[in-house]
């Protein structure tokens, strides 16, 4: 009886655990850090919706942008220490540059 | 212990005046020339991969003066190896015999570039290579019309089959073939990499003390990183023209008047200086990043008066003198006829 109790506690809260990881895992944010003129990551696959929070962890100040549906999505002049978002709401590819820096990419795949 | 620790600071202090070298530790603890060491290899990329009679094709090419619509022009009439592949002009002249708007820029080092054109609007070399042979400015030559002609010279055709089997003589081959020639062209080693591989004496203590300033209180080192002194961005540093720059090709405020950092190797042989040549010499150069520029919205955030005295200044311009390399000298290729 004992034995059965602890089975069956131990499967809801694996159970429970999957499903708040995966409700989370899918609207987490995802942080991007921007230190030496690199982003942290240089791909990224997301699902729509998720958003991506660019950190300027760096000396010097970046610009980052990207194009969604035709249109430039710009985060403007980002300081050290700054920080700013993008959600990527459709499915695509994205690539991902500090307007500042080019040598700073990425590419962000949406499902 | 208390004795330990100071006999190491007092040991640390001879080695350093000794050396010379210990205000070069930065606060991480590494010596700031690690960043400038030169790399081994040159980088081709996987599209367009290194082969000598492409490299060879590629600098037939670039010397030859059919390539312009009057046949009086070649890509070395404005990057002149003579001149550290700039040509010794405020802005080049092109076709007809017309003013350009800006400054010819080196081609030394580009095998390490991510965009190319002052602006940045060419995102390959290759591609970069076909824009000054058709800009109505500059070589003002048709494509088309530029295929016919080579198609013509019996010599172009069989170099071209040679290396482009199948292909032969198509723009995209041309830009192939300039590209790689063009990576090929890599500033030799300079004073300044014989003292970041250990020979003290290889430079003056005006240039080291000039170094030191150049990573800290002069602050070029936010732009003018690494071995060939670039991060290739694009900043506005302030001389107050009204090109807008980088902003023409990407609107994005902050590009403003921005222009792509220069590398300074060989910088003695390339003035004048700046993407408009306003700027005759290096001691110009430095007055104005110390207090000349224009402050604007678009201006850099790393532009701040920097407060220099006329030793540092001095010492500023003696360091970049030890970045220039005694290349060899470039001969003509024989051209096909």
């Amino acid at each position: 009886m004992n034995t059965k109790h602890t089975i069956c506690a131990g499967l809801l809260a694996l159970t429970s655990s999957i499903a708040v990881s995966g409700a989370t895992f899918a609207a987490d944010p995802v942080r991007v850090t921007q230190q030496g003129k690199q982003f942290s990551e240089k791909n990224l696959n997301l699902v729509a919706g998720q958003e991506i929070i660019f950190i300027n962890d760096d000396k010097v100040a970046h610009n980052v942008y990207t194009i969604v549906k035709g249109k430039k999505r710009d985060l403007g002049l980002q300081k050290s220490g700054e920080e700013d978002s993008i959600t990527f709401d459709a499915a695509g590819t994205y690539r991902v540059r500090c307007a500042i820096h080019p040598k700073m990419k990425m590419v962000v795949k949406v499902k | 212990m208390s004795e330990k620790k100071s006999f190491g600071i007092k040991a640390a202090m001879v080695i350093a005046l000794t050396t010379g070298a210990s205000t070069l530790i930065t606060a991480d603890g590494h010596d700031m020339r690690d960043a400038y060491k030169r790399p081994a290899e040159i980088p081709f990329p996987d599209e367009n991969p290194y082969v000598e009679d492409k490299a060879d094709l590629g600098k037939q090419l670039f010397f030859d003066p059919r390539l312009s619509r009057e046949n009086n022009l070649t890509c070395g009439s404005c990057h002149n190896p003579s001149f550290a592949w700039e040509d010794a002009q405020a802005t080049s002249v092109g076709t007809p015999m017309s003013r350009l708007g800006r400054h010819t820029p080196t081609v030394l080092n580009l095998a390490w570039g991510e965009i190319y054109f002052w602006d940045g609007r060419a995102e390959t070399l290759e591609e970069q290579a076909l824009g000054p042979i058709q800009a109505g400015g500059e070589m003002a030559q048709d494509m088309d019309q530029l295929i016919d002609e080579l198609k013509a010279v019996p010599g172009y055709v069989e170099r071209f089959e040679d290396v482009f089997p199948g292909e032969g003589v198509t723009p995209e081959n041309i830009g192939k073939a300039i590209a790689t020639y063009e990576r090929t062209i890599v500033s030799a080693q300079a004073p300044f990499d014989e003292w970041v591989n250990g020979d003290e004496d290889a430079i003056s203590d005006a240039a080291k003390r000039g170094f030191e300033l150049f990573n800290t209180k002069a602050k070029c080192v936010a732009c003018h990183e690494g071995w060939n002194f670039t991060d290739w961005g694009f900043h506005d540093i302030g001389l107050g023209d009204n090109d807008e720059g980088r902003f023409e090709v990407l609107e994005i405020d902050a590009l403003k008047h921005s222009f792509k950092t220069p590398g300074l190797r060989n910088i003695v042989e390339r003035a004048p200086y700046m993407h408009d040549g306003s700027l005759k010499t290096l001691e110009e150069v430095v007055d104005h990043y110390n207090d000349g520029f224009t402050d604007r919205p678009s201006l850099s955030t790393e532009m701040v008066k920097l407060g220099l005295n006329a030793d540092e200044k001095s010492d500023l311009v003696a360091f970049m003198k030890t970045l220039s390399s005694d290349d060899p000298a470039v001969s003509l290729p024989k051209l096909p006829n």
